[in-house]
């Protein structure tokens, strides 16, 4: 079987770019807090989430929809409707991780394939088949803790299938259990599907030395000529006990390119790529190349290596856990 | 309201922790979870005290309850959560590997690291057995209300992050181990130099996070005692104390003395603020703008 390529994408242009570069499977979200990527200008209303899903299946893809932030105490109708507007709008499957919306999803939709969101940190195969069993889920995609051999241990015990990233942002903590945005910034991940959001953010040239904020933190400092990276918490720079640098992780990206053929031979469905706020261009180039790499794997053919690193932020990529000494 | 103290979060030798009991026993607190939250690794060092903790504990009439790990990936942590499931005592799940082992209808608490977000998600645990949820740290006042509403109606007591380092994020890294230049395999337990983590600072030396092995807390102390008639009036029924390494039994004795109405917020606070010279407070997950905001200055 050839891997899954599930492809992002913010907008319906890059939803069609998508699709004409060969994804097999587009996700996206509504434009509110209902998902994990809510960011200004983002995002699909109901009548461009019903072309987009037409579109795709006109060209044989498919369309998953996240609603994958966890729906507000006394607000939860806002979640249920994007459920029923997903389901009306063609979606192939909902990407949920709250377990009230699942089990609500389980219940008045059933029809409605439901994928365990990253957000929801499915870690073991005991977790994975229990989401399995209480609420008929049948995809998870994993979080970033996990390495290669333990993702294909995870495949032999569990019916599930397996969807993982492979390029793109990286999140270095548990997703769906982190509240650092919402400590600095008060706007949270899990209640507004956002982290480190641009409001917060400030640049400060103070003679040659640039400083960059997050919530008045100063989380990165570069001399004259550097460029700062944008301030995303986890992998900002700072300083405990003797040391001072990039304590959490460094300003890397995931690339797992190279480790297709592990991820292929640990019996991986689905290879996720991030990056809703991408412009078209830069996803229709990501997914040529993996398309083509996929294609390659099933075909027998070698890999092309180092097709992405230009796309990569500031170039340096990493492989983060699917390697055990990223711990 | 009651009081529980929440595990201790941080990697402490074993006489410090089983000293840490011997003191609660003796502290005016209704419930004490103990057990290993954030790594498994540390567990050996003290594991062979749980039971006598446990002993004097509920010989001193406090309810004692196990917490699960946070994040159980590895065999050996999923073999640890069995084991605990089946152990008979009453269990905090804080990560849900272990709902996934406890006997079909038992009880349970769930912790603060368990998204509980919203009426649905708290209904449906309370229909696998919960009886007690800890709330996550970030939820404001407005769901808070609505929760333990709901938590009222469905039978589930109801728990907010009262007191201490707040827990922001959990992760496979071992922060601790990496500054030292090594992996988590092969950590040398470096979290055990720092009782209450390590001091995490911005590039202006402003005190930001803390770090605690594959865990990442504020610097600052929540303190919910401003919050504390707002808490009562909405109906939740308890504080969390999270354990710290100096003056732990002097604030559970603050906020003993907060819930019982014998002295008001702002001496209360007032007084905690001496306990932890050097961190602030922080109360912004409930009330303010942000997570690190604190209004108690204003308290009057």
């Amino acid at each position: 079987m050839v891997m899954e390529i599930v492809c992002p994408a913010g907008t319906p242009a890059a939803l069609r770019a998508a699709v004409k570069a060969g994804a097999h499977t587009v996700y996206c979200g509504f434009n509110d807090e209902t998902n994990a990527r809510n960011f200004p200008g983002l995002n699909f209303n109901r009548e461009e989430m019903r072309e987009g899903i037409a579109f795709a299946k006109s060209h044989g893809a498919k369309v998953l929809v996240a609603i994958n932030t966890f729906p507000r105490a006394g607000g939860e109708e806002m979640w249920h409707r994007a459920v029923a507007d997903a389901e009306a709008c063609g979606a192939h499957a909902v990407i949920l991780a709250d377990l009230g919306l699942l089990a609500y999803t389980a219940k008045t939709h059933p029809g409605l394939r439901r994928h365990l969101s990253v957000q929801a940190a499915a870690a073991n195969a005991d977790m994975i088949n229990f989401y399995g069993t209480e609420f008929g889920v049948k995809r998870v995609v994993l979080p970033r803790v996990l390495s290669v051999p333990e993702i294909a241990a995870i495949n032999k015990e569990t019916e599930v299938e397996t969807e993982v990233f492979v390029f793109g942002g990286l999140c270095v903590m548990a997703e769906g259990r982190c509240s650092l945005s919402s400590y600095a910034t008060g706007r949270s991940p899990n209640m507004n599907g956002v982290c480190s959001p641009a409001s917060h953010v400030e640049y400060e040239d103070n003679g040659g030395v640039l400083d960059a904020r997050l919530g008045g933190y100063t989380i990165h400092r570069v001399g004259k000529g550097e460029s700062a990276p944008y301030p995303t918490l986890c992998k900002g720079c700072f300083s405990a006990g003797e040391k001072t640098g990039h304590l959490f992780e460094d300003p890397v990206s995931l690339n797992a390119e190279a480790l297709l053929p592990e991820l292929q031979k640990a019996g991986v469905t689905a290879l996720k790529i991030e990056g809703r706020q991408r412009s078209r261009s830069y996803v229709a180039e990501v997914v040529r190349n993996f398309r083509a790499a996929v294609d390659a794997l099933d075909a027998g053919r070698p890999l092309p290596t180092g097709m992405l690193a230009r796309l990569s932020e500031g170039q340096a990529t990493t492989t983060g856990a699917y390697k055990k000494t990223w711990r | 309201m009651e009081l529980t103290v929440g595990p201790n979060q941080f990697f402490w030798e074993a006489e410090r922790w089983a000293a840490l009991y011997d003191d609660l026993a003796a502290a005016p607190v209704d419930r004490v979870v103990l057990g290993e939250l954030v790594c498994s690794k540390r567990l050996p060092f003290y594991q062979d005290r749980i039971p006598q903790a446990v002993e004097t504990l509920a010989q001193a009439g406090k309810e004692v309850v196990l917490t699960s790990l946070a994040l159980v990936t590895l065999k050996r942590e999923r073999k640890l959560t069995t084991e605990l499931a089946e152990a008979g005592a009453l269990v905090e799940v804080n990560d849900l590997t272990a709902l996934a082992y406890l006997p079909e209808g038992a009880p349970f608490t769930v912790g603060p690291l368990v998204n509980v977000y919203n009426e649905t998600t708290l209904a449906w645990l309370a229909e696998k057995g919960a009886t007690r949820v800890c709330l996550p740290p970030e939820l404001p006042l407005s769901s808070i209300a609505v929760l333990a509403k709901a938590g009222a109606d469905l039978g589930v007591a109801i728990e907010v992050w009262g007191h201490g380092r707040v827990p922001l994020a959990i992760s496979g890294r071992c922060y601790h181990a990496r500054m030292h230049g090594r992996t988590k395999d092969n950590c040398q337990f470096a979290c055990e130099d720092d009782p209450d983590g390590l001091d995490v600072h911005t590039m202006d030396d402003q005190p930001f996070l803390a770090m605690n092995g594959v865990q990442t807390l504020s610097d600052s102390y929540a303190c919910a005692a401003p919050h504390v008639a707002a808490l009562e009036e909405a109906g939740v029924n308890a504080l969390r104390l999270s354990p710290q390494s100096s003056g732990f039994a002097q604030i559970c004795g603050l906020y003993r003395e907060l819930v019982d109405g014998t002295r008001d917020a702002r001496a209360i606070t007032a007084e905690i603020q001496q306990v932890e010279p050097g961190h602030s407070l922080s109360d912004g997950f409930l009330s303010g703008a942000r997570g690190v905001d604190w209004s108690g200055a204003t308290l009057h």
